[in-house]
Formats: structure tokens, C-alpha cells, sequence
């Protein structure tokens, strides 16, 4: 994939969010001295190659009421595990669905899901709704609510030129 | 936080708005044409929707770990060292998240580095430094389609 340096000063330029103005594009663009057509079709590109996975109002679930999740983890047959993450990874309280390996013996599951709700009950029940409408019902699964949160610090991808994290030595050579 | 209620406009411009944001000069525009309101409006409301914290942004989710290598990590802690033992695993610059959870493996992180060799460093090293195994759970696949998060007005 091709990300030349302006695609990455336009990602820190919007990763908080696009100026609340009429005109955000031509303003982004103003900052970046790129013209409002080009910020335009950046974003569009890098949407089209999936780097942007989506764009638009980002509301905070917890915020609004959405407090409880659980990582529900599935133990489904190898050859099914695509078909069975496409069904649970499109449902809206779903947020995360990922294939990981199983580790024998102590660890069966191969198939991660976040999956939220207003409290527990409601992320039991969306768990519940949720395995039936993909036909997953009998399949063995554990649901681990969180306890302690003991760090939390979103992946950031547009990382300041002059961090020192070391996620930012990729960037260089772009 | 409990949010107040938000009337119908607001739930509108919460919910239908999450995806395929409009890439043309005047978004806020269309936005307003949709919800019946002028564009005015809409970027009053999404400044205040903002600044009491319901909405994060009007902007770009990255997809994560384009660049890069990461992983899950579990542990298996007794009870009586899980705080130290978390301390340890959070001294880590790889380690974005760090979770306890409902679980004989009850500690829980992700790992992010620039290449595989480091990440494999880092669990060791974890893993030398407590004296716990750490399982390690990388991401084969990823079958999440981000299409937002419908809120429910009850």
C-alpha cells in the first residue's frame, strides 16, 4: 500500500476530527496547503484501501449509556470459523471479532468477540441473541467481563514526527 | 455519566451519520438537508454533542496495526500478585491495553512493536521478569465490519 508523507500529515491532521466549519475539507486542506478537491480524494483513497475503516460521527458507546462489555470467546470447528466471524462480526454491538489460534490444552477458543450492552445482563443477553442468530448456540463459548483496567491507550496511527514510541519508526522511511 | 435525553434530531445525528460521511465542500449541508435542519444547526449541535462528551469527533476511525505487529497476551495470575504482576506488563511501552478479567487467564493486554522479533522479545521478557508464562494470541483474521455503533433509544 502507498502512503507517501502527505497521506500522513493529513491523518494527524484529521485524526481528532474534522474542523466543525462549513467548508472542513478546504480548511484541512488550508493547514496542509493541499486544495479542498485533493484532501477530498486522499480520503477517499484511503478509505478505499481500508487504512480509513470508516468515517464519520464517532460516538463514545460508554458515554452513552453503553458501560458493560465482555470479550466472549468461541470454540468453533476450523472450517467454519470464517463463515461464523462474518456473521458475528457485522452486529452493532460488536466491535471487535478476530481468528486467533486455540492453544491445547488450556486455551480451546479460536474466535474473539468484544460485544457490549447498557450492563451485564444486557451484554448476556446480546451474547444470547446474538449466537442465535448466527447459529451458534451449542458451540462451547466463555464470556470474560473486565475487571480492572489497569492500562488503556488507544493505538494511535499518526504518531508526532519526534515521538520516541517505538511504533513510530515505520513512518520514517514514508 | 448519565447522558440526558436527546430529541429526535440528536438521535438522528448520533445514529445515521457513523459511516459514508459525505466527501463533498458543504457535508454539514446535506447532513442539515437529511435531518430537516440548517447547516448551521448541525455543526451547533455536533460542537455541543461534543463538548458534553457524546460524541468523540466527526472524523476518521484507522484501521489498527496497518503498520506494525501486535498481538494478545494472557496470563494466568494468582490473585495475590495480579496488581503487581499488572504493573509490571504497564511499565512496557508495547502494551497499549491491560485488562484484569473473569478468568483463570485473568490478565489480558495487547502488544504492539515495529516487527515480530521485538514482540517475541517483549513476551519474553515479560514472562522472565514475573515468572509467568504469557500465552500469546496474534490476530489470524480479522472479520469485523465497523459500520458504528447503533444506539438504542429506550
Amino acid at each position: 500500500m502507498d502512503i507517501n508523507s502527505k497521506d500522513l500529515a493529513l491523518m494527524r491532521c484529521i485524526e481528532n476530527g474534522l474542523p466543525l466549519v462549513k467548508r472542513p475539507y478546504a480548511e484541512v486542506g488550508t493547514k496542509l496547503g493541499m486544495t479542498e478537491s485533493e484532501v477530498i480524494q486522499r480520503i477517499e483513497r484511503l478509505q478505499q484501501e481500508q487504512l480509513i475503516k470508516r468515517f464519520g460521527v464517532i460516538v463514545r458507546h460508554r458515554e452513552l449509556g453503553y458501560k458493560a462489555n465482555a470479550m466472549v470467546v468461541w470454540d468453533i470447528p476450523d472450517d467454519k470459523v470464517s463463515e461464523y466471524g462474518r456473521c458475528l462480526g457485522k452486529f452493532t454491538h460488536v466491535t471487535l471479532c478476530y481468528q486467533r489460534p486455540r492453544r491445547l490444552p488450556q486455551w480451546p477458543y479460536n474466535l474473539f468477540t468484544m460485544i457490549h450492552g447498557r450492563d451485564k445482563e444486557e451484554v448476556l443477553a446480546n451474547v444470547e441473541s446474538i449466537a442465535n442468530e448466527c447459529g451458534l448456540a451449542e458451540v462451547p463459548r466463555k464470556v470474560l467481563f473486565s475487571g480492572k483496567r489497569f492500562k488503556q491507550r488507544g493505538a494511535r496511527y499518526a504518531l508526532q514526527p519526534d515521538s520516541t514510541n517505538v511504533r513510530n519508526a515505520h513512518w520514517k522511511t514514508a | 455519566m448519565d447522558m440526558r435525553k436527546f430529541n429526535t434530531t440528536e438521535q438522528h445525528l448520533l445514529n445515521d451519520f457513523q459511516h459514508s460521511f459525505p466527501l463533498t465542500t458543504r457535508p454539514f449541508a446535506l447532513l442539515g438537508k437529511k435531518l430537516g435542519i440548517s447547516e448551521d444547526e448541525v455543526i451547533q449541535l455536533l460542537a455541543d454533542l461534543k463538548e458534553e462528551g457524546a460524541i468523540s469527533r466527526v472524523g476518521p476511525v484507522f484501521k489498527p496495526n496497518r503498520v506494525g505487529v501486535s498481538t494478545l497476551a494472557a496470563m494466568a495470575i494468582p490473585e495475590s500478585e495480579l496488581d503487581e504482576v499488572a504493573q509490571i506488563v504497564n511499565e512496557y511501552p508495547e502494551v497499549n491495553h491491560n485488562y484484569e478479567r473473569e478468568h483463570h487467564y485473568n490478565l489480558w493486554f495487547v502488544l504492539t512493536a515495529p516487527e515480530q522479533q521485538h514482540l517475541q522479545n517483549v513476551i519474553r521478557s515479560i514472562a522472565h521478569e514475573t515468572g509467568y508464562e504469557v500465552m500469546d494470541l496474534p490476530m489470524i483474521e480479522d472479520y469485523f465490519i465497523d459500520l458504528g455503533f447503533n444506539i438504542q433509544w429506550t
